[in-house]
């Protein structure tokens, strides 16, 4: 008799189930719930300056770059990768754009995402027909693309055409919104439907699930790796000509860093480092966490109550990056150990 | 050593004692007031199907799952482990079916991990080596301890993680499925190591699908079936086919008219010209001069130890490794084949003997995983088609009656026979022409056993081929229409349906074998 009732409560299909599924999905969206803690923060502390229109879009439009990176990022981590070039790739077709920028807009922008194609077409050949390690491989093209970079101008920043309509990529809206805001909305919808309704999107996820597995399933693992790279190469291209836009400029020490960063906002939106595991929508997230992070920095150090260097601001951007990801962890743990046993 | 009768249950030297433990998953209660009672100094065996709730018990036990409800004594006291590592201090060792041990260190590391004997706080590299020499010796195997774990064979290993197990002081050993990838003379090895466990007092909790086995080496046995313990009694006392009517919950008569494996006497006509043919196989470091031929409709036992390159051979066929020297013909020309895509392509499906390294996406569904490699079919516009695919997976979970709570389930949840069941259904839902089968029913309880057997039998007859490697030779001799040995890398015998017989079959896949290939030497 007792079993019997343990049975049945263990498949209670009541309100008990609603509220597992609600818990579940909570724990799946850590990083969104911090997302509104910090919104929330700010907010409070920093009032109408912050909630402006004004704010909030440039927030929006300054991180657009960043999400274009992640999302690449976010394809390649899937597959157990890891695309260490982006940065260089962003420095590299902002310089592209910049030279190109007196023959129009088109022209240039065509040309910042062909130099980001190019350079993936190298990551993606290398590492799917030679089998190197992509941390290597794409740790050479950081390098290339780099030295690529401070080549392209001499080693110094070069000006957009004043004359061109390079601008406009930057400053036009779609009713209200910025057409770089648009354009990320665009990328991460595509990026969805291509990861979740596509061969090619599943096929990324069962190769970081388990290569050999995926290999003798008969399902073409050089092509998908080649593509990912590929398409991350094409995005960093992409996030240069914002890049440029943005600052009427394209400097060859711009972007340092930037792949880490990108990193950081992928993991911190719950895509596995192994591979295998992940979503769009959470790097999204994870982006506009850091960037509001950023944002609600400056704001404090507008506020001069504390004397904050922009060195203090980095070592509590580290800070908070870890708390985030802690935090993720904790809420997912539950989940995690059942499974590794 | 199976002689010695068995301690009898109440007696004071009870080691360990499980009672009413419960655990509940989402949806399943796994174990159900669930009980065990463990002996001093007793190989003590648990039998049950997949999803019995055998491994969720040593889970408990264990402390890599908190049980629900129950008490478990040990030694006279109460304990409730909450992690591996605090059951391991308090003597509860457990060998798992995978080994868990670091590849690339080396055999001694591999054993003092965790507790390397130190020296003015540095590791005392001589007092290491020579104490898992000493260990390893008292095991009767001796080999050199410096060099890394990955050149020893599996059962190699498998003794290395026992030897860890002892030098940790455990009073009890749990070995989960530890034959399933041993062959013949590593078993004995096995068991000969578990006999000097015993012997020293220590205690094993013994679980297999081998039942062969259990009366060889084991004293007690405790039956599970659907979370509970259906039976405790000694192994002296039940036969083998007691033991099967037990687990499925069946009487016996049922049994002896189904036989002990799921094959009937086929009686179809093949034919007589081979479609596919490898001959004189070459590839380093296995194969020498391997050659199998495959006809419409049949199923060809490929028969030899392990390590005489069954599997070697099998991936040769698929594409998934080269050959160096050889030819290989599929329907009179020469084999397009370079790839597993290709062979897919051609209508040619494997599943792997190794489900959790080559086969299953843990962390993908059941439906995805079913559905992997037939996504070429199911898309239109670059767009997967949900229903077509909900179709597919709805149609093979039927079929094969795959146990599973919801298709979207990640596959790793799932029992190994019902894992396997979905690797197969990846393939049969392209319908191919040619299926290689590495070990299909290795780890898999005697009921879904029996079905699969049931399956393959039905496949030939629908005109599909098989090519199936098993270790076990019942299912070699009941289910092939033709046998074809491998010994050493070599093809050294076939057999006809007419002439497949057990003695024959490992008279072939011994004969003349070096005797001691497998035996490291200092």
């Amino acid at each position: 008799m007792e079993a019997g009732e343990l049975r049945q409560n263990a498949v209670d299909p009541s309100q008990n189930a609603y509220t597992r599924i609600a818990g579940a999905w909570l724990r799946g969206q850590g990083v969104l719930i911090a997302l509104i803690l910090v919104f929330l923060f700010g907010v409070w502390r920093y009032g109408d300056k912050f909630t402006s229109d004004f704010n909030l879009w440039t927030l929006a439009k300054n991180n657009t770059y960043f999400a274009l990176i992640a999302l690449g990022m976010t394809f390649v981590i899937m597959t157990g990768g890891i695309d260490l070039s982006v940065g260089a790739v962003v420095a590299l077709s902002a310089v592209t754009a910049a030279r190109l920028s007196p023959h129009g807009l088109w022209i240039a922008l065509s040309a910042a995402i062909a130099v980001g194609l190019i350079v993936g077409v190298i990551n993606g050949g290398i590492i799917s027909i030679f089998k190197v390690q992509p941390f290597i491989v794409t740790l050479a093209l950081l390098l290339g693309a780099r030295g690529a970079a401070l080549n392209l101008s001499n080693n110094a920043s070069v000006s957009v055409d004043y004359a061109s309509n390079y601008k406009d990529l930057w400053n036009t809206t779609i009713g209200v919104v910025p057409l770089p805001v648009v354009i990320v909305i665009v990328a991460y919808l595509l990026g969805s439907v291509m990861l979740n309704l596509t061969r090619f999107g599943r096929h990324i996820l069962a190769i970081g699930g388990n290569e050999e597995a995926a290999r003798l399933a008969g399902l073409p693992l050089n092509r998908t790796l080649f593509f990912v790279y590929l398409l991350s190469g094409g995005l960093a291209g992409l996030a240069g000509a914002l890049l440029a836009a943005q600052g009427n400029t394209g400097s060859p020490i711009a972007a340092v860093g930037w792949e880490l960063t990108a990193i950081a906002a992928v993991v911190v939106g719950g895509t596995l480092l192994t591979g295998g595991r992940g979503s769009v929508w959470t790097t999204l997230v994870g982006v506009l966490l850091l960037g509001l992070i950023f944002n609600e920095l400056n704001f404090e150090r507008g506020k001069g109550i504390f004397d904050l260097t922009q060195y203090w601001e980095e070592v509590i951007r580290g800070l908070f990056l870890l708390i985030v990801i802690i935090l993720q962890s904790r809420l997912t743990n539950t989940a995690r150990v059942t499974r590794s046993m | 050593m199976s002689e010695h009768p068995p301690t009898p249950p109440g007696s004071q030297d009870v080691l360990l004692e499980m009672r009413d433990i419960v655990k509940v998953f989402p949806g399943v209660v796994a174990l159900d007031h669930a009980r065990l009672t463990v002996m001093k100094g007793e190989v003590h065996a648990i039998v049950g199907q997949n999803g019995a709730g055998k491994s969720t018990l040593m889970k408990v036990l264990n402390g890599a799952y908190r049980k629900d409800g129950g008490t478990i004594v040990l030694d006279g006291r109460e304990v409730d482990f909450i992690t591996p590592h605090q059951a391991q201090v308090g003597g509860i060792s457990t060998i798992y079916q995978e080994i868990n041990l670091v590849p690339f260190r080396s055999v001694a590391e591999n054993i003092f991990m965790g507790r390397e004997p130190r020296r003015f706080g540095l590791i005392d590299w001589p007092r290491m080596n020579r104490e898992a020499r000493e260990i390893l010796a008292h095991f009767g195997i001796q080999l050199d301890v410096k060099q890394p774990l990955l050149n020893l064979n599996v059962a190699l290993q498998q003794m290395v993680a026992i030897a860890r197990a002892v030098s940790f002081g455990s009073k009890l050993v749990i070995m989960d499925e530890p034959t399933s990838s041993l062959d013949e003379r590593e078993v004995a090895t096995l068991f000969d190591a578990i006999h000097r466990l015993k012997a020293s007092g220590v205690s094993v909790i013994y679980i297999s699908h081998r039942l062969d086995e259990l009366h060889e080496v084991g004293d007690n046995i405790t039956i599970m079936r659907d979370g509970q313990t259906i039976e405790e009694t000694s192994l002296a006392s039940v036969s083998k086919l007691e033991i099967v009517a037990r687990m499925l919950g069946k009487n016996i008569g049922e049994l002896r008219r189904e036989g002990t494996t799921g094959f009937a006497e086929r009686k179809v006509d093949i034919e007589s010209a081979p479609f596919y043919r490898a001959a004189h196989i070459e590839a380093e470091p296995v194969l020498r001069d391997a050659s199998v031929e495959l006809r419409k409709g049949e199923i060809l036992g490929l028969s030899g130890l392990l390590g005489s390159g069954r599997t070697e051979l099998a991936r040769i066929l698929f594409g998934a490794d080269k050959p160096d020297q050889g030819s290989l013909t599929l329907d009179g020309k020469p084999s397009p084949i370079a790839s597993p895509r290709d062979a897919i392509r051609e209508g040619i499906g494997y599943c792997s003997e190794d489900r959790k390294a080559e086969g299953i996406i843990p962390e993908m569904s059941v439906r995805e995983n079913l559905t992997l490699a037939a996504l070429p079919t199911l898309t239109k516009n670059g767009i997967i088609d949900p229903n077509e695919q909900q179709a597919i997976v709805d149609r093979f979970v039927a079929l094969l009656s795959i146990k599973t709570s919801d298709v979207e389930q990640p596959i790793s949840q799932l029992s190994g026979g019902n894992q396997q069941k979905v690797l197969l259904a990846r393939w049969l839902c392209l319908n191919p022409r040619l299926l290689l089968l590495d070990e299909p029913t290795r780890g898999i309880d005697v009921g879904a056993k029996a079905e699969i057997h049931h399956l393959i039998e039905t496949l030939a007859d629908e005109g599909m081929s098989v090519l199936m490697i098993t270790s076990e030779i019942e299912e070699i001799v009941e289910g092939s229409n033709r046998v074809t040995v491998l010994r050493d890398g070599q093809t050294v015998a076939e057999f006809d349906r007419a002439q497949i017989g057990q003695d024959a079959i490992i008279a072939a896949m011994a004969e003349g074998s070096d005797p001691m290939p497998d035996t490291v030497e200092v």
